[in-house]
């Protein structure tokens, strides 16, 4: 029998996260988190992992998520409970951080188009790193609004694909995790 | 070959004689055939084989109920493991500790969807507290001792180890349990002590508190429930139970008010409706405790100790929330309590008692009997008293459903560990599987499954298993032909029309106890109920007593759905209460 409680009604303010998980380097910690997403029913906006300490085989995974305040700490709580998982740090909330996002941008074009796609990633500091007649690639580095805001000049130029690592973030200062 | 050279088979066997296993129960088939052979050359663990892996598993959660020690199951590949995943979700939900065993095609034919193959770890992944697939003998056994400190510290649960045929028959060096020590799982089970004598600083003050106690309490361990006893008789405050808590302190006590939520006690709810301190120890605000959330408990602080986080502000907001084992809790509690020679506020607290006895008077389990037809609720009353006067010490385990509600109204536990049903997930089925572990465990105790037609026809074919070993387990089958829980909520909310809720061409259940080697006996009307009880007690052997009940008979008091504790449904019976809302009228 399905439960038929009615939904809480007042509304709660709903924030966006960065939270860094660092969790043993072994078969599935990556399901098991994503799982734990999907099972549970919270947001992921952005996910990104990567080993970042091959000796002690410990990898990173840093996930932007949304959420009430309530939904935020058990998400936390729900993640620490998983048995690889070493360390979960909201880095939102514990003060000041850095995010950031590196994307490849394809532009196809010729002529007026070009000239403006090249001249804007100039203003954007991003670097051509594949060229030909009628293409480039751009390597993009800054927060996920930066690559927006690029991307979205890019549209009217000729915008072909688009490439995107999902947020990495660290704490600012001697803090780490 | 040296002594710690063995294979990975043996490997296993020898690391669940170090756990301190003596019982395994399960099943066997190809992948897990090498385990098999090994558990055939030794004599100190004892395998139980079940006749479907789903009782298996129920029968490793009975065992770690009622023993508060891990449950092991063995399975094979495949299809025997996607049949424990009903049993890994339960002990999940109920936080009860099992490591399953399971049987794995050869490492180099993973993923080639070789026959019996099933991704058992991608299956289980969130059906279990954590899982391992060993590819490597190295691993093999720091994973056994790890999946039995993960199963049974922390919030204990489920752990599954997927086990490739080729694996178990490397060879590799055994090594024992105290050689590994966890990198990352490291649950905190100090409480914080200035938190604690806050809590005890609000007990001190409190106007009308409450003690709201739940499965923490019985899974933190025997000394627990002890000190949660003398505290609860120091404070002079009410307690209730939730259906996972029963035991904790016992039902039957001037001071418990009884369960606790939909099926709860009237007192119970509106206790928890109205007090000022709700002292939560081992619980999670379920939402078959809680009701409607923004109606429930208004006007209470609330504490709530408990080893799992995520346990905390789950579901409702707690203002002091204390991360530890509810064992160390109580006893620090306790000691304070004592030491620092703190006192209730003595004249609230009897004004407080003065209230609770009020709504006490109502008598929310009184029922109308009848002379031609037996109540069920007049079935449990008359097993409890024959139960209390049988010389044996008595475990109930129960189905799910009206007759698990009623048992858990009717029927009193003074100790922790006697009470098991499936109070999560609610897996019909559970019962019958459930008592073979509890009788394995207590092999001179009095286990009843106390279950319903429908349910114990889930898993009916454990009548096999228990004939086989002899376990003299009384099935005590409240028999309405409905599954009456189904019934009631159609009645409820779809205008009673019983869609599929009947349970036709049942069997003749004294024949078909017969056929199993059991002894079969009915009660048709209230003059034979003793009689049969009776003899079902003291008969050798397992025995089904089919009692047949009122067919119309519905659980109450209840809280309806998207109601509040204080909005409790009463009955159509002999409470017909003139409280109850006319939107409740209509409904019942």
């Amino acid at each position: 029998m399905a439960s038929v409680y009615e939904e809480q009604t007042h509304i709660e303010q709903i924030a966006r996260h960065t939270i860094a998980i660092l969790v043993s380097n072994e078969p599935g910690v990556l399901a098991r988190v994503i799982g734990l997403y999907s099972g549970r029913g919270y947001n992921i906006d952005s996910l990104t992992v990567a080993e970042t300490d091959h000796i002690a085989g410990l990898s990173r995974i840093t996930i932007v998520t949304t959420g009430t305040p309530m939904i935020i700490e058990q998400i936390k709580a729900q993640l620490g409970r998983l048995v690889p998982v070493h360390k979960v740090s909201d880095l939102t909330e514990e003060g000041p951080h850095v995010e950031r996002e590196l994307a490849l941008i394809k532009v196809v074009g010729t002529g007026e188009h070009r000239v403006e796609a090249l001249r804007i990633a100039g203003i954007f500091r991003a670097r051509a790193v594949d060229s030909t007649i009628d293409s480039f690639v751009f390597e993009l580095t800054g927060s996920s609004e930066k690559v927006d805001a690029f991307i979205n000049l890019m549209k009217p130029l000729s915008l072909a694909d688009v490439a995107r690592t999902g947020v990495v973030a660290i704490a600012r200062g001697t803090e780490a995790l | 070959m040296s002594n710690n050279e063995m294979t990975g088979a043996a490997i296993i066997v020898r690391a669940l004689i170090d756990q301190g296993v003596e019982a395994v129960f399960g099943y066997p088939g190809g992948a897990v055939l090498p385990i098999y052979d090994e558990i055939f050359k030794q004599n100190h663990l004892k395998h139980f084989l079940g006749r479907q892996e789903g009782g298996c598993l129920h029968a490793a959660e009975g065992y770690a109920r009622s023993t508060g020690k891990v449950g092991v199951a063995l399975v094979t590949s495949g299809p025997g493991a996607t049949n424990a995943v009903t049993g890994l979700t339960d002990a999940l939900m109920d936080s009860i500790p099992i490591v399953c065993l399971t049987g794995q095609v050869p490492t180099h034919l993973i993923g080639n969807d070789a026959f019996q193959e099933a991704d058992t770890t991608g299956i289980t992944r969130p059906c279990t507290k954590h899982n391992y697939l060993v590819k490597d003998i190295a691993d093999l056994p720091r994973v056994m001792h790890e999946a039995f400190h993960v199963a049974s510290s922390g919030r204990p649960g489920p752990v599954v180890i997927d086990l490739p045929k080729d694996i178990q028959f490397a060879d590799g060096i055994y090594q024992g349990p105290e050689e590994f020590d966890h990198r990352s799982y490291q649950p905190k089970t100090d409480p914080s002590t200035e938190k604690l004598d806050e809590a005890l600083r609000l007990m001190a003050n409190a106007k009308r508190p409450l003690f709201y106690v739940g499965g923490g309490v019985i899974n933190a361990g025997g000394e627990a429930s002890e000190d949660l006893v003398k505290l609860v008789r120091a404070t002079g405050f009410p307690i209730t139970q939730t259906l996972m808590g029963l035991g904790a302190f016992p039902t039957d006590d001037k001071q418990s008010l009884g369960m606790v939520g939909m099926h709860g006690l009237y007192e119970s709810n509106m206790a928890m409706h109205d007090c000022d301190l709700m002292i939560g120890i081992g619980v999670r605000f379920d939402d078959r405790v809680t009701g409607r959330l923004d109606a429930f408990s208004p006007g209470s602080i609330k504490i709530q100790i408990d080893i799992d986080p995520s346990s905390v502000n789950k579901n409702v907001r707690v203002d002091l929330p204390i991360i530890g084992d509810a064992g160390k809790a109580l006893d620090y509690m306790l000691k304070n309590w004592r030491s620092k020679k703190m006192k209730a506020d003595a004249s609230a607290l009897d004004l407080w008692w003065k209230v609770v006895n009020k709504w006490r008077e109502k008598r929310c389990l009184s029922y109308a009997p009848d002379k031609n037809i037996i109540k069920p609720q007049q079935a449990l009353e008359h097993l409890q008293a024959a139960m209390e006067k049988d010389a044996r010490e008595y475990y109930v385990t129960t189905e799910v459903g009206q007759h698990q509600m009623w048992a858990a109204q009717y029927l009193q536990f003074r100790q922790p560990h006697r009470w098991m049903t499936s109070g999560g997930l609610g897996t019909m089925g559970y019962g019958l599987p459930a008592a073979i572990g509890v009788q394995v465990a207590h092999p001179d105790a009095l286990v009843v499954d106390v279950s319903g037609e429908a349910s114990f026809m889930m898993n009916m074919q454990e009548m096999s298993t228990i004939a086989q070993y002899k376990l003299p387990i009384k099935l005590f089958i409240l028999n309405n032909q409905w599954m009456g829980m189904v019934r009631q909520w159609q009645e409820l909310l779809h205008g009673g029309r019983y869609s599929e809720s009947y349970t036709d061409s049942l069997p003749d259940f004294v024949k078909l106890a017969d056929a199993f080697g059991w002894t079969g006996m009915i009660a048709n009307d209230p003059s034979e109920l003793d009689d049969v009880i009776d003899r079902m007690l003291n008969t050798d052997g397992p025995v089904i007593a089919d009692i047949r009940v009122d067919q119309k008979e519905n659980c109450y008091p209840m809280i309806p759905s998207g109601a509040a504790h204080n909005e409790m449904l009463m009955g159509p019976g002999a409470v017909q209460d003139a409280d109850v809302s006319a939107a409740g009228k209509a409904l019942v």
